[in-house]
């Protein structure tokens, strides 16, 4: 497929842009393979014009189009008669409603151009194959493509366990992803169970996802496991090496969690196709627990209702609070939270080790066991640590991002498998961060520069559902990885909290609806104006640097000035 | 200096250093309930005396005080006894809720008994500000409630001047006992003007001047309603608005607006009272605000309350509860009325007359509204002294009736000034640096609104006040505010910042989701709500220790330059100045942040806010405030002196201690663990 075949008209003159809050401008609109470019006209004294948008195509979301003067208008596929639908006045408008949530307008002059720019629009961002993506064509100057892809090896990370205990091994089992094809190579699992043990857990475990460490709590070497449901199925099957596997994390006595992401009734359901959970009699030292969170279809269109709610200038106040309820998006956050907590205190309080899994083990699973080590872990808290939990727990843990973030939140497209669990992580994230604005290195703009580039990105660090697909799409060689650039110097500082001090306890949330805010940095990043809250974010960052500056600089140059006047050195020699 | 015993950091016995106490009732063996987690209970002894109610708790290390003002009380509630032993209820007027169990029925039934009387005393006499005694002699009394004077405010506007004039007409309260003597009215108004329209307007609360902008001579006056009913004029009347529209030459017209839905101010026509007819008055464009009434308000708020007190409400719940208690859309409804009446004295230099029924209530809500939005002065923290005592105190705000200070009737009672409170709460979110002051400021002064220990919000009006020689027999809590600033500053805010200076213009439609449940005040009791770290603090810590090392550095600089012997040696220098801090730090201040011996730049230990993460272990994430603030020792009476992972705990999925499928929240109902 060639990418020009897509693009019918490249370029018009001419056209308006209108974004919210922003001031109107005219230019040259201009289309090309991944982005759509408008620069406005060029000022009378010559000068070239500036480019006003650059935006990658595959941010789109949804093409609306409205042709004014509909009764002009024939259609152009009357073959070889020439095509007078450029009457004068005719003209159109294209809404472009972004996975960032951004809405742009397009006035177009001329009907055939506004329809033909959408086409090719909605053309090329649904372009679904993924070695077609803007990411394996980007080549920026300053980043090598190596770079940034091999930040995080879990090998690192099995050391820093390895420092502490030997009951865990790292195994390369599934080094060619045969035993779980959604599992990365490597994966952290018991000192004391071969790798033949755990190929045959593996088939008792829906997608292969058999129970693999995810987290070690170094305060009382407790453990938080993940994996997918047990295949227990409508026979009560049992696996006995599930239940060796399973068994040789406890020892004799102790007492584990499982930490079921659905209802005892969806649980129990899910027998009926094959699925089920761990029976207390083949699992005795294993308490399960039932936690139902959304995900799938209904969080789908939670987040869809909400965005379309923050969008309706038409709501009072008082309908506001009952389209803010209706959506039940707050309601998912309390819900995740809550349970993340669950999982974290099982740990730290209890003293137990913890299994969580839903159905699949890529959804809820992982939001659970992600925010779980924010909330325990100060190292997930950093910068870096960050990074890196979201490489280990979302990315190689093979949380499907192509599938679930193909379309957000305006797409008319039927629905496939999309699904905003990212989001409600990274809204989760934002609670704590709200909760304990000196606890994370990073700020409200890294969750968002997350978002943005989990949906649409210049980098492949989000491409493809798992680390196999991304092997098969040379994904490493051939596209630049997001890390690499949000750590250069200057970047990074964007994505600062300049209240930041390292806390090494343990950041329990409240999860009270009082304590629960919509983020307002999110949804309403694009319809209220925030320059308010801009400065006042300016003004905390001056004043925190304000009180580093007298200290360092001013204090040496002071110091070294009285030294250097001459009159204070004959006093000081006399 | 302690004028009252400073709670929960006390290691004294609280009777010991509590001047008033009165040995009338102690209760042994009292549990004081924790609302969120029933599990979580205190023991200890219950004591009531002349002006609180104390329980202090058996733990030997704590020994946590909870006191309670009598005047804070606004309703008891005993519940059916149990096998544990009698619960009684006490919720409080700044939103605290108080559940205690007492063992024997006899014993509760007399703390009911009491407590009735004491929260509703008869006379203001038995008021605890005509007690309270904070060691201070006549002079400084005196000082303190000079320390706001409105004539000085209404210079500062610039008038008297060629448009206004201070009138005496009021001189002993002969036109009407709820205005303050002193009034501003237009020069052109003569006594016989203000006399003739007093007597067309409800409770004779003629048109006098509220803010006065000298920019471009618009002003907002406000009065009550007039006596129109179906058909009546007066000439007079008609006289001074005129007056009033000539006072501003830049304009041709007045509006006049009604801050009352229109079917209510309908209503009252019947009772010969009503709104203006525009065609009998020249040049004036009247206007309808709806803000409902005060039963309603008090109804909404009432509503809201409820939902704040739900046992582990759901997300559905809380929002649904909110939603119906229509308290924000309220909140909404009085912002847009002094975001209408700003807009029209900065942005059309039209002048506004703004009333309601009686002209004390909503009149008062928006014209300080409006003035907090066009004046930046009001945003400051003498500025918003100074803003309240205009609008509220010296045009006869009923204080006494809304706020339930003396036994009275329960259907005056309505949380007005609250509501404008949080008007300012709402605008301080939405302008992050346009107040010199934080949110504990506003905090404080709701506080004592209701506490009754200080004189300013005694009475419905100047007359009583004078009546009962307030300001001889009590204090004025703004000079007590002024005195501890320290605390109250918000440190985002710089005179100089584009924010802080002009009109303040927030977003009106459709942006309804800037107006934000305030949780620091409604829940405010409740520690485990908020967030576990404040930045105001740590930003204010910051703040001050930037001042002092720049200030050290002047020292040092002079120091150096006048050395007799100066040795080059890095370490020395670098010993001087942590000696030079020394000092500087115990001489600089009373003030407990300033006196920690400061290193430069990497001293962490002087952000209490911090610190905790680098000391022990759990008494980890909170401290803040309570270290920082040596505020009111009444305000943080409940201060909670146990950890923030300890008091979590209670609150995340389950109890510390007990299986997490015990849980507490509603969610987990179903998801109690089930063996297959």
């Amino acid at each position: 497929m060639e990418f020009s075949e897509l693009i019918k008209t490249a370029t018009v003159e001419s056209v308006l842009l209108a974004g919210t809050g922003l001031p109107a401008v005219r230019g040259t609109l201009c289309i090309t393979s991944h982005h759509l470019l408008l620069s406005s006209c060029p000022g009378g004294d010559g000068q070239p014009g500036t480019v006003e948008l650059w935006l990658l195509i595959r941010n789109v979301d949804a093409v609306e189009k409205r042709v004014q003067n509909l009764g002009w208008y024939q259609p152009p596929r009357t073959n070889g008669s020439p095509r007078d639908t450029r009457l004068a006045g005719s003209s159109g408008t294209i809404t472009l409603r972004c996975k960032d949530l951004k809405v742009l307008q397009l006035e177009i002059p001329g009907m055939e151009e506004c329809l033909n720019i959408a086409s090719s629009i909605e053309a090329l961002s649904s372009v679904d194959s993924v070695m077609m993506m803007y990411p394996f064509f980007y080549r920026p100057q300053d980043l090598r493509l190596e770079e940034g892809w091999h930040l995080f090896p879990l090998e690192q990370y099995f050391q820093k366990i390895a420092a502490q205990t030997n009951q865990w091994r790292l195994s390369d089992l599934n080094r060619d992803f045969t035993t779980c094809p959604t599992y990365p190579a490597g994966v952290i699992v018991p000192a004391a169970v071969s790798d033949d043990t755990l190929r045959r857990a593996a088939r008792f475990r829906q997608g292969g996802r058999f129970p693999v460490l995810s987290y070690y709590h170094p305060r009382n070497g407790t453990v938080m496991l993940r994996s997918s449901q047990p295949l227990t199925g409508p026979n009560r099957k049992r696996c006995p090496e599930d239940e060796v596997l399973l068994g040789t994390v406890l020892d004799e006595g102790e007492r584990g969690f499982i930490i079921d992401t659905r209802s005892a009734q969806a649980a129990k359901q899910a027998r009926m196709t094959g699925g089920g959970t761990e029976p207390k009699s083949s699992y005795p030292q294993w308490k399960r627990l039932h936690r139902p969170l959304e995900r799938g279809r209904p969080l789908q269109e939670s987040f869809i209702k909400l965005v379309e709610a923050c969008n309706d200038a038409s709501l009072s106040m008082d309908r506001w609070l009952s389209r803010l309820e209706s959506c039940r998006w707050l309601s998912h956050v309390k819900a995740a939270l809550s349970t993340a907590c669950l999982a974290a205190q099982c740990l730290d309080r209890e003293e137990a080790s913890v299994l969580v899994h839903g159905a699949e083990g890529t959804d809820t699973t992982l939001l659970v066991t992600a925010l779980a080590q924010v909330i325990l872990d100060p190292g997930c808290r950093t910068m870096v640590g960050f990074q890196g939990l979201l490489e280990r727990e979302w990315i190689e843990a093979g949380h499907p991002f192509h599938l679930r973030c193909a379309r957000s939140a305006y797409s008319h497209a039927r629905l496939k498998q999309e699904a905003p669990l990212f989001l409600l992580f990274l809204d989760c994230v934002w609670q704590l961060s709200r909760q304990f604005p000196f606890s994370l290195e990073f700020g409200e703009s890294l969750l968002l520069a997350l978002f943005d580039n989990a949906y649409a990105s210049d980098y492949g660090t989000f491409l493809c559902n798992n680390e196999k697909e991304r092997c098969l799409c040379k994904v490493k060689e051939n596209t630049h990885s997001l890390w690499a650039w949000l750590n250069q110097p200057e970047e990074k500082k964007k994505y600062l909290n300049p209240l930041y001090s390292h806390n090494p306890l343990v950041i329990w949330p409240s999860v009270e609806p009082q304590s629960i805010q919509l983020w307002q940095g999110l949804f309403f990043r694009w319809i209220r104006p925030s320059q308010y809250l801009e400065e006042a974010r300016a003004e905390m960052q001056r004043l925190v640097e304000a009180k580093e500056a007298p200290a360092k600089e001013s204090a040496g140059s002071r110091l070294s000035r009285s030294l250097s006047d001459p009159a204070a050195r004959t006093e000081n020699e006399r | 200096m302690l004028y009252m015993p400073v709670i929960g950091s006390s290691s004294l016995h609280p009777l010991y250093n509590c001047y008033s106490v009165v040995y009338a009732n102690k209760v042994e063996n009292v549990r004081l309930l924790d609302r969120v987690s029933s599990r979580k209970a205190a023991l200890g002894t219950l004591y009531l005396t002349a002006t609180h109610v104390i329980f202090v708790e058996n733990a030997s290390e704590t020994r946590k005080e909870t006191w309670v003002l009598h005047s804070q009380i606004s309703s008891i509630e005993k519940q059916a006894t149990t096998a544990t032993g009698c619960p009684l209820l006490i919720r409080c007027k700044n939103f605290q809720v108080i559940q205690l169990i007492i063992p024997q029925e006899r014993d509760c039934h007399d703390v009911y008994i009491s407590l009735i009387r004491l929260a509703r005393p008869v006379k203001y006499e038995e008021l605890y500000c005509f007690s309270f005694n904070p060691k201070l002699d006549k002079e400084e009394r005196e000082q303190g409630w000079k320390f706001v004077d409105l004539n000085e405010e209404y210079n500062r506007m610039g008038i008297p001047n060629d448009y206004w004039q201070i009138s005496d007409v009021n001189r002993d309260y002969g036109v009407c006992d709820s205005y303050p003597t002193e009034v501003y009215v237009p020069k052109s108004a003569t006594a016989h003007i203000i006399v003739g329209s007093s007597k067309f307007r409800s409770r004779r609360r003629f048109p006098a001047l509220s803010y006065y902008c000298k920019d471009n001579n618009a002003s907002i006056c406000r009065s009550s309603q007039p006596l129109s009913g179906f058909s009546a004029r007066c000439l007079e009347d008609e006289q001074m608005l005129q007056a009033i529209r000539k006072a501003n030459p830049g304009s041709d017209f007045l509006y006049v607006v009604d801050t009352r839905p229109k079917l209510n101010a309908m209503a009252n026509r019947a009772a010969g009272k009503g709104y203006e007819n525009e065609d009998n008055y020249s040049n004036i464009k009247f206007q309808f605000i709806g803000i409902e009434n005060i039963h309603v308000m008090r109804n909404s708020l009432q509503k809201m309350l409820e939902v704040c007190e739900l046992k582990s409400p759901s997300m559905s719940d809380f929002l649904w509860g909110l939603e119906n208690s229509g308290w924000l859309k309220h909140i909404k409804a009085i912002m847009d009325a002094g975001i209408f009446i700003a807009k029209a004295v900065a942005e059309e230099g039209v002048s506004v007359l703004v009333h309601c029924s009686d002209g004390w209530d909503r009149t008062a809500q928006v014209c300080s509204v409006a003035s907090l939005l066009l004046d930046p002065y009001y945003r400051t923290m003498k500025g918003f002294m100074v803003l309240i005592e205009k609008d509220w105190i010296s045009f006869g705000h009923k204080f006494n009736h809304r706020y339930g200070n003396l036994d009275g009737d329960p259907k005056e009672i309505s949380p007005v000034i609250d509501q404008f409170i949080e008007c300012v709460w709402q605008l301080m979110e939405q302008f992050p640096c346009a107040f010199e002051f934080n949110e504990r400021f506003l905090i404080h002064i709701q506080h004592h609104i209701y506490s009754c220990q200080f004189g300013n919000f005694l009475c419905n009006s100047q007359k009583e006040r004078r009546e009962l020689k307030i300001q001889e027999r009590t204090y004025s809590l703004w000079a007590h505010l002024w005195k501890n600033r320290a605390d109250y500053l918000n440190p985002l805010y710089r005179s100089n910042h584009s924010q802080t200076q002009r009109t303040l213009y927030p977003q009106m439609t459709p942006c309804n989701f800037l107006y934000k449940f305030w949780s620091g005040m409604y829940n405010r009791f409740e520690k485990g709500l908020h967030p576990r770290q404040s930045v105001t603090d740590y930003l204010m810590a910051v703040k001050e220790e930037t001042q002092q090392l720049e200030e050290e550095l002047e020292v040092l600089g002079e120091r150096l330059a006048n050395l007799q012997k100066m040795q080059l040696n890095g370490n020395k220098i670098q010993s001087k100045q942590q000696d030079r801090g020394k000092q500087l730090g115990l001489s600089a201040s009373t003030n407990s942040l300033a006196n920690t011996p400061q290193e430069y730049g990497s001293d962490l230990k002087s952000f209490p806010s911090r610190s905790p993460s680098q000391g022990d272990e759990d008494s980890a994430l909170i401290l803040t405030q309570d270290n920082l603030k040596s505020s009111d020792p009444d305000l943080s009476a409940n201060s909670d002196q146990e950890s923030g992972v300890e008091d979590l705990s209670c609150r995340s999925p389950s109890g510390g201690g007990c299986l997490p499928s015990e849980d507490s929240g509603k969610d987990s109902d179903e998801a109690v663990c089930l063996a297959v």
